[in-house]
């Protein structure tokens, strides 16, 4: 801070802590609601927490509101696509980034573009022709289905080829007079000096798997496929409008807390890997 | 002229890049091509036949009331979540830019809202608003406010922008703190001793050098709104009350899976299409400029 006004401190930290009230608001109001039972929700506003938190939030990992499929089913099949996402654009993004970089080959940029064109083509605006790929592949319902039409990745490959760009030539010149093959270099060279990137981009790879919505809601069609970010809408979708908002806002804190977890476990990466994208 | 080293294998790069080339060819090229495709085709009311129309469906997007309104109402919730999302983010920037003890405390408590995915963001949202228990409601009923977004589609709309804002505000917080630590302290200073108290400082000198992170975050937050708001829309509101709410990616998704007019949702995905290739362009050049200068 430049000058030294006890008044214009305190209103910065004022403003900060309204701040924080404000993106924690919702998180508390959850909270609180995850541990009363229905009827106090019913007739009341809690503004405390109650004593049925050990039983909602058994019922909802259990058998679920809706008598349904249960949390703990949806968090699995949550785990297996974040995680199918994750180290499935990972594992292509890295050793394509490798082949442009290392390697002199013909149709080498076109092969730059084609992965490129990706980034202009989200789920979102192709909607109906890709859901009719994936039907045609028989792979709608399956944990295949779920990851990988998703695991191309124009930025992983991106920020890989820049990293791979900075590191020293001296290395693969060395690694090459020593009679490494290419392979023999990018394992024992090239990965372990990837760390730091790779944990970057973990972080935000497993929340943008994590978070995906429209994509699990059109292929999956069984209970047991359902993914806990798509499957808390039919929590509050129900036909006769009586919505079981505690096991609701259970179901809630359950689907974004893997993630939180993450990014405050992860914090430093998860910068790194947010403000890298943009480079 | 590159002088990196390279190793020598015919086939070794093929074989490196298959699987992402595979992936991309199969669910990102085939389906925009088979978009582009359907985008000219019209099946009779049957789906048994279909035939090439040129431009039909564009044309009967271009007289159809009912997606112009869609297309103003995206519009309108863009620049609504766009403007709360950045202004807030930049407050808080600043905010915490200031404080040289306890920042990293206060960045953890703004930065994780992010992890939040936008269905739960809006399902969190739907609750504080439900008309029969939802606590930000009843307060506004007992302030005389009318609240009851499942038949008012204004109310609604607002909360969809409050709930699709409130995640998107860590991320613009995170950037708008970057590009605030990468202006020079002297600078600051330098104004301070001519005399600038901190508003004019921030408004003559601050917020100018921000400009390329604002420029990029603009346009980061208008895709995050057309696009990645559909689980808000979807868990909230689905598109209602009537259409109050549905945004241009719900009305693809309608109209393909609900109403089963391909055609017509094929057209609307190509000028989506259109649409994010512009905005990517336009924010590559941005990049460009920085890598440049």
């Amino acid at each position: 801070m430049v000058e030294r006004q006890p008044w214009l401190k305190g209103l910065t930290h004022l403003g900060l802590v309204l701040g924080i009230a404000l993106t924690m608001f919702p998180i508390y109001i959850a909270l609180v609601a995850s541990t009363h039972d229905l009827g106090t929700l019913y007739s009341t506003v809690p503004a405390w927490f109650g004593n049925q938190g050990l039983q909602n939030y058994a019922l909802a990992l259990g058998q679920g509101a809706d008598a349904g499929v249960g949390v703990a089913r949806m968090l699995f099949n949550s785990t297996v696509m974040a995680l199918g996402i994750t180290f499935g654009k990972i594992a292509i993004s890295i050793v394509s980034a490798f082949a442009i970089v290392y390697f002199r080959f013909p149709f080498r940029m076109m092969f730059f573009w084609l992965i490129f064109v990706t980034l202009m083509l989200p789920v979102e605006v192709r909607i109906v022709p890709t859901f009719q790929v994936v039907a045609h592949l028989g792979m709608l319902n399956s944990y295949v289905g779920l990851t990988l039409p998703l695991i191309a990745s124009a930025t992983a490959t991106f920020l890989f080829r820049q990293f791979f760009l900075t590191v020293p030539r001296e290395l693969a010149e060395s690694a090459r007079i020593d009679g490494a093959g290419p392979m023999k270099f990018f394992f024992t060279i090239l990965l372990p000096l990837s760390r730091t990137n790779l944990a970057a981009l973990f972080v935000i790879l497993f929340i943008y798997g994590w978070n995906q919505y429209l994509w699990p809601l059109l292929i999956t069609r069984d209970d047991e496929m359902v993914t806990v970010v798509m499957g808390i809408q039919r929590l509050v979708n129900v036909p006769d409008g009586v919505v079981a908002w505690n096991i609701a806002m259970a179901t809630a804190i359950l689907a974004l807390l893997p993630p939180a977890v993450v990014v405050i476990v992860m914090q430093r990466q998860f910068v790194k890997g947010l403000v890298e994208q943009e480079k | 002229m590159d002088t990196r080293v390279h190793f020598k294998s015919w086939w070794l790069p093929y074989a490196l890049l298959l699987p992402q080339v595979a992936v991309t060819l199969v669910f990102f090229i085939w389906p925009s091509v088979q978009a582009l495709h359907q985008s000219v085709l019209a099946q009779d009311v049957f789906g048994i036949t279909t035939r090439f129309v040129w431009f039909d469906n564009f044309i009967d997007l271009w007289y159809s009331r009912e997606y112009l309104r869609s297309f103003s109402r995206t519009l309108l919730f863009s620049f609504s979540v766009t403007f709360i999302a950045m202004s807030l983010g930049l407050l808080f920037a600043v905010l915490v830019d200031r404080i040289l003890k306890g920042s990293s405390g206060y960045k953890l408590l703004l930065t994780w809202p992010y992890a939040v995915a936008p269905a739960v963001a809006g399902v969190l949202w739907l609750f504080m608003f439900n008309t029969s228990t939802g606590v930000l409601a009843l307060t506004l009923r007992s302030m005389g406010i009318d609240w009851d977004h499942v038949i008012r589609g204004d109310q609604a709309m607002l909360l969809v922008i409050l709930a699709s804002a409130w995640r998107q505000i860590a991320y613009n917080f995170l950037f708008f703190l970057a590009g605030l630590q990468a202006i020079p302290r002297s600078l600051k200073e330098a104004a301070a001793i001519d005399g600038a108290g901190p508003v004019k400082r921030f408004w003559t000198i601050i917020f100018p050098l921000l400009a390329p992170t604002t420029f990029f975050l603009l346009v980061i937050n208008i895709v995050y709104a057309f696009f990645e708001t559909f689980g808000v829309i979807h868990a909230v509101t689905r598109g209602g009350p009537g259409q109050a709410t549905e945004i241009l990616v719900y009305k693809v998704y309608r109209d393909g899976f609900v109403g089963m007019d391909f055609g017509a949702s094929a057209a609307q995905s190509v000028i989506l299409m259109i649409l994010v290739i512009g905005l990517t362009a336009i924010q590559f050049k941005y990049l460009e400029r920085r890598v440049h200068y």
